[in-house]
């Protein structure tokens, strides 16, 4: 009697859950592994669906590919520079946001512009601070100009000058929603605990320190393992910048390589997607456990 | 550590966009607060007391008026140099630190000279610690100690560093009634111990009855009476501290003093000498009341409560201010209330103790003194006896 009782209501519970596990089966799960499938299928043609034999060949063949490994390099590259840098950004401008009181309504709303802006609006915008055109070098160029430097093509010049592009560009694009995010976690900690410290005559440094950053440490995480991932995943802004032959330009990332196996002019290679695609996976599945096992030391709930 | 505020003000500007007058939060504050002593700022909510407090603690800035900590004026001192230790209402301990980091935080801070080595350090907080019995919990997180224990740790905290002055702000308001009778004799007794000076907060007249040597009651801003808290009690100087000491809190009638008689409704209730014909609150402790069956005030039983020791007797008159009357009663006397019955309503008679009858004024509600005289229960008239046939019929019953 009991028995039946609870597996009513687990199946019911099942029920419930069903079209969230429907969607996430078909949607998430299958091509999932789906695509852990193709990327062992070696020679695999994606219109007579046929293969020869099931393998490690079709990472062996990325991991030999300097493309691969000039997206892989610019992709690390673009993780390690732009996370600590956006947060720790975000970090200072939030601090300095809740420390002001006049004005901090406009800049709040000017700091968030970018989250709001049109891409393609931004693009123009970074085209007009950076390209050569036939008429000027640019705004950035103009300023070091000023300054005595001489020009440097930043869209299509050294790779160091690309790099710092996409950096910039991928910082600037970010910030918004870090900020915000800050912003409120800073406001949501209890002013009491800054009158503790005050009367225990703690300095301001201190206070941030031992106090604020603590405090607002769970929201710092969050944006530190959702930065990573999202910063994994970069494709889309390099294509504004530098547009859509990447390979050309030595400005590929992981993603915009498995775009190109797939479905770029030299692409029709499902299987080296998928490998590409595993790897990035098992890249990100590493981090973020690393991120956790940090966490669990560093970040007070 | 003696603390002396003078002339003490502290106005907030009206945020109101239709009247932008200020809001007086502490007016005009003038009190010495002699040295090792425990003192209780109490009054309803609003009225003040909190503000004063951080004024105090220097979390405020005053409008107007100094504060002196013995012969320093710290008025201008930020409040790290004032050498206060404050405990918050929600105890505001570090939730990201254990117990023992908590209490170090303090003395952490110290720089250059005042500067302990980490052995001192571990000594002040294992003292600490101990004076307030907290140290089997020092690895623990605020989260996982009880509410009482919380405060012990917040006290800890706030003595670590021997401040001159501590400061508690409603320091009972989070506990349990039970919690709430115990730490209150834990604070009189680390308070003691230590002998610091210590000002608390508190809207519960109870507990700053309890365990003060002195109490502060104010209202709207205004100290309304300083002084130990039975003679307080004993003998408030205006209706507002009368109403707010005690419970259960006092009772009210409107009266008239007549030809050296009190009279409340019609029944003259009281003789007395020294007092000019007026009309007059008057104010009776519950305990002012005697069950006495040629009682000259006469009320209507609304019925008892057994309270153990004592009951309580419920009851009313026309003339009485409060929804009900209560009188505090020996529960000897249960047996006798409720014989005299008059048409469908129980009649109850007292006599009143003088000394725990009080008259304010009607216009400045201030108390007026009066000398009193022993008064002869079978001499006067109630107004019960006015129907007096029907009395007589029921009485019998």
């Amino acid at each position: 009697m009991k028995k039946t009782k609870l597996s009513d209501s687990s199946l019911k519970g099942w029920l419930y859950l069903l079209p969230a596990i429907l969607f996430l089966g078909i949607f998430m799960v299958y091509p999932l592994i789906d695509v852990f499938i193709y990327s062992f299928e070696e020679g695999y043609n994606s219109a007579s669906q046929t293969y020869f034999g099931i393998g490690w060949y079709n990472y062996s063949y990325i991991l030999h590919d300097p493309y691969f490994l000039q997206a892989v390099k610019n992709t690390f590259i673009l993780v390690m520079i732009t996370v600590p840098l956006s947060t720790g950004i975000a970090l200072l401008i939030s601090v300095a946001l809740s420390s002001i009181k006049p004005l901090r309504e406009l800049f709040q709303t000017i700091y968030f512009l970018p989250y709001v802006t049109n891409t393609l609006a931004v693009g123009l915008v970074f085209m007009i601070l950076f390209k050569k055109t036939a008429y000027t070098d640019g705004l950035v160029n103009l300023f070091l100009n000023w300054f005595g430097g001489s020009s440097v093509d930043f869209i299509d010049g050294p790779y160091q000058a690309k790099m710092f592009v996409l950096c910039f560009y991928t910082i600037w694009v970010v910030m918004p929603f870090k900020i915000l995010i800050l912003t409120s976690a800073l406001s949501s900690v209890d002013q009491v605990y800054y009158n503790a410290a005050k009367v225990d005559g703690t300095s301001k440094f201190r206070t941030f320190m031992r106090i604020t950053l603590p405090m607002i440490s769970p929201m710092i995480f969050y944006l530190v393992i959702t930065g990573f991932i999202g910063a994994f995943k970069a494709y889309s802004d390099a294509v504004a910048l530098f547009g859509t032959n990447l390979n050309a330009a030595e400005m590929n990332t992981i993603v915009g390589y498995v775009y190109d196996m797939l479905y770029g002019d030299s692409g029709g290679y499902p299987s080296y997607a998928s490998a590409a695609a595993i790897i990035l996976f098992s890249i990100v599945l590493t981090i973020t456990c690393i991120n956790l096992l940090i966490s669990k030391k560093k970040v007070h709930y | 550590m003696e603390v002396v505020l003078r002339n003490l003000t502290k106005r907030f500007p009206g945020r109101d966009r239709k009247k932008r007058e200020d809001v007086i939060a502490v007016d005009n504050f003038n009190f010495e607060i002699p040295d090792g002593k425990l003192i209780g700022l109490l009054g309803p909510s609003g009225c003040g007391k909190s503000t004063t407090l951080n004024l105090i603690s220097g979390l405020l800035k005053p409008t107007g008026g100094r504060i002196f900590f013995g012969e320093d004026d710290v008025t201008d001192l930020p409040p790290e140099n004032r050498g206060i230790g404050l405990v918050f209402q929600n105890y505001a301990l570090y939730p990201h630190l254990t117990v023992k980091q908590n209490i170090l935080f303090p003395l952490q801070n110290l720089k250059g000279k005042d500067k302990l080595s980490k052995g001192e350090m571990l000594e002040k907080v294992t003292e600490a610690a101990r004076l307030v019995q907290i140290e089997d919990l020092m690895d623990r997180k605020p989260a996982e100690l009880s509410g009482g224990q919380q405060q012990r740790v917040a006290i800890a905290r706030a003595l670590v560093k021997m401040p001159r002055v501590l400061l508690l702000d409603e320091p009972l308001s989070n506990l349990d009634a039970r919690l709430r009778l115990k730490t209150r004799e834990e604070i009189r007794r680390i308070q003691r111990k230590t002998g610091i000076t210590t000002i608390f907060v508190t809207h519960d007249q109870e507990e700053a009855m309890s365990i003060s040597d002195m109490i502060v009651v104010m209202k709207d801003g205004v100290v309304q009476q300083i002084g130990k808290p039975q003679e307080v009690y004993d003998s408030p100087e205006n209706l507002f501290v009368a109403r707010f000491l005690g419970t259960p809190p006092i009772n009210l009638f409107e009266g008239q003093v007549k030809n050296g008689q009190l009279y409340i409704g019609e029944d003259a209730v009281l003789r007395l000498r020294g007092i000019e014909n007026q009309e007059v609150f008057v104010g009776i402790r519950p305990e002012g009341f005697i069950l006495q069956e040629d009682g000259p005030f006469c009320c209507t039983l609304n019925g008892v409560e057994v309270m153990g020791r004592d009951i309580s007797v419920v009851s009313q008159n026309k003339a009485s201010l409060n929804q009900s009357i209560r009188a505090i009663v020996g529960a000897e006397h249960l047996a006798g209330i409720g014989k005299e019955r008059q048409a469908t309503e129980t009649k109850v008679r007292f006599a009143l103790r003088p000394h725990k009858v009080f008259l304010f004024s009607r216009e400045t509600e201030k108390r007026i003194d009066f000398e009193e005289l022993p008064i002869g229960g079978s001499t006067v008239s109630t107004a019960c006896d006015m129907r007096g046939d029907k009395y007589e019929e029921n009485k019998t019953l």
